[in-house]
């Protein structure tokens, strides 16, 4: 998550200070992961530096003096400029379950086990997210259901895989009788982008 | 709510499940339990024998060996009429289509069960008018199946599934033909009216986010359940 330009999106509907940046942060997009101040005011240095925001205004308080940021009209074209590019797809080619299934084949062990384990792992995860989602308001319920989205197409992965083991076992046995003495890491990573 | 204890005794349970269709070996040795208010989800890709399971447990198919107990007492013991009793009485069904009578009315589709059962016809739709509203689609009461929307019609099926309070909800699929919003929007609704009750809730699905509103999930494959392949080992 960019943190620079969510505050300047956050900032765009009206001037704020620094802990008031911080706490809708927290509360919209911080999902249990706060916000430290350091970051908060490393941040609003940085966007004052480029002219992105300006001091609006300066409060004496108990402590040091606080700063209310508004956002410039350089601001506010940056913030419309990331908005309207989309994010990089994850292709997810580094796949930590095919490498495990890919070895468990390969030493001899039973690789529906090592399936059957994580199908486990992501439904208990998924269980939580969706008593999350129904006892909470539409953020939590919006935000649990990417991760939803996200567990399901990996057990969709398994259960392809799970169907496809005999056919990996054959192709893997293949390959080490034939790539006998060549790495074979890197018939690996050919077929980890291949199943993508 | 109603929930269970996890020591409670099982309210349903099939035992070592074997079930052939012609050459086809539906079910080699499936084992399952539920318990009052639990809701389990049955897994598997097709073919796997989730549906031949969900049928044997139901009373539906009688198996060709093993066993189902429902409170303690055998299915093989009883008697056709008796399981057909058993079926309307304690049991409620949803399926992949609704599978609403198209000639009734919506409250009258839910009011079957009951009229079924023997309640007189005013008692019965009142009962029923009452639970299409907890299903959010008391206003499609008057209409016939075929004006009303897919995930309409499902929670119209889940309301007459549930409106005699039975104490197991078998629900096939329940969300198949719907979209991600009405799917979600059923399964919160059936789930969240079976705890409510305190009914068992016996789920098929092939979807992990539909098995995710389940307390459990038990996987199958090859005609297995996955705790019984294991067992075997």
């Amino acid at each position: 998550m960019s943190i620079g330009q969510t505050f300047l999106g956050l900032l765009e509907s009206s001037p704020r200070h620094g802990y008031e940046l911080k706490r809708l942060y927290d509360e919209r997009f911080g999902q249990g992961r706060p916000l430290h101040y350091g970051q908060v005011y490393a941040t609003l240095a940085r966007l004052l530096k480029s002219g992105l925001v300006e001091v609006d205004g300066v409060e004496p308080g108990a402590g040091p003096e606080r700063k209310r940021y508004a956002i410039t009209a350089a601001g506010v074209t940056d913030v419309g400029q990331w908005l309207g590019q989309p994010e990089k797809p994850d292709v997810y080619l580094q796949n930590i379950l095919y490498a495990k299934v890919v070895l468990g084949l390969l030493t001899g062990r039973d690789a529906t086990d090592i399936l059957d384990v994580q199908r486990t792992a992501h439904l208990k995860v998924m269980r939580e997210l969706t008593r999350r989602k129904t006892s909470g308001d539409l953020a939590d319920e919006l935000i649990c259901d990417f991760a939803l989205f996200h567990l399901e197409a990996d057990l969709r992965w398994l259960e392809l895989t799970a169907a496809r083991l005999d056919q990996l076992a054959a192709t893997l046995a293949g390959t080490q009788t034939v790539g006998a003495g060549t790495p074979t890491h890197d018939t690996s990573e050919r077929r980890d982008g291949s199943l993508a | 709510m109603i929930t269970s204890s996890p020591g409670e005794q099982p309210l349903l349970s099939g035992i070592d499940l074997r079930k052939t269709y012609g050459s086809t070996q539906a079910l080699s040795g499936a084992t399952f339990h539920v318990r009052a208010g639990e809701v389990v989800a049955i897994m598997g890709s097709s073919g796997s024998g989730k549906s031949t399971l969900l049928h044997c447990l139901a009373g539906i198919v009688r198996p060709d060996g093993g066993e189902v107990h429902y409170q303690g007492r055998q299915f093989g013991a009883m008697s056709d009429t008796e399981r057909s009793a058993l079926r309307r009485g304690d049991f409620g069904f949803v399926f992949q289509f609704g599978q609403l009578v198209p000639e009734l009315t919506c409250v009258e589709n839910v009011a079957l069960p009951l009229r079924l059962n023997g309640s007189r016809r005013h008692e019965a739709e009142r009962r029923a008018t009452e639970w299409l509203a907890r299903l959010e689609v008391a206003d499609v009461a008057a209409k016939r199946p075929g004006e009303i929307s897919g995930g309409q019609g499902q929670r119209v099926a889940v309301a007459r599934a549930l409106v005699a309070e039975p104490r197991v909800v078998f629900a096939d699929e329940p969300t198949g033909a719907l979209d991600s919003l009405n799917g979600e929007r059923v399964m919160r609704l059936l789930t969240g009216a079976a705890r409510q009750t305190g009914a068992a809730v016996v789920l098929v699905t092939h979807e992990a986010r539909v098995a995710a509103y389940a307390d459990r999930e038990v996987v199958m494959r090859d005609g297995h359940t996955r705790e019984s392949l294991l067992a075997e080992r």
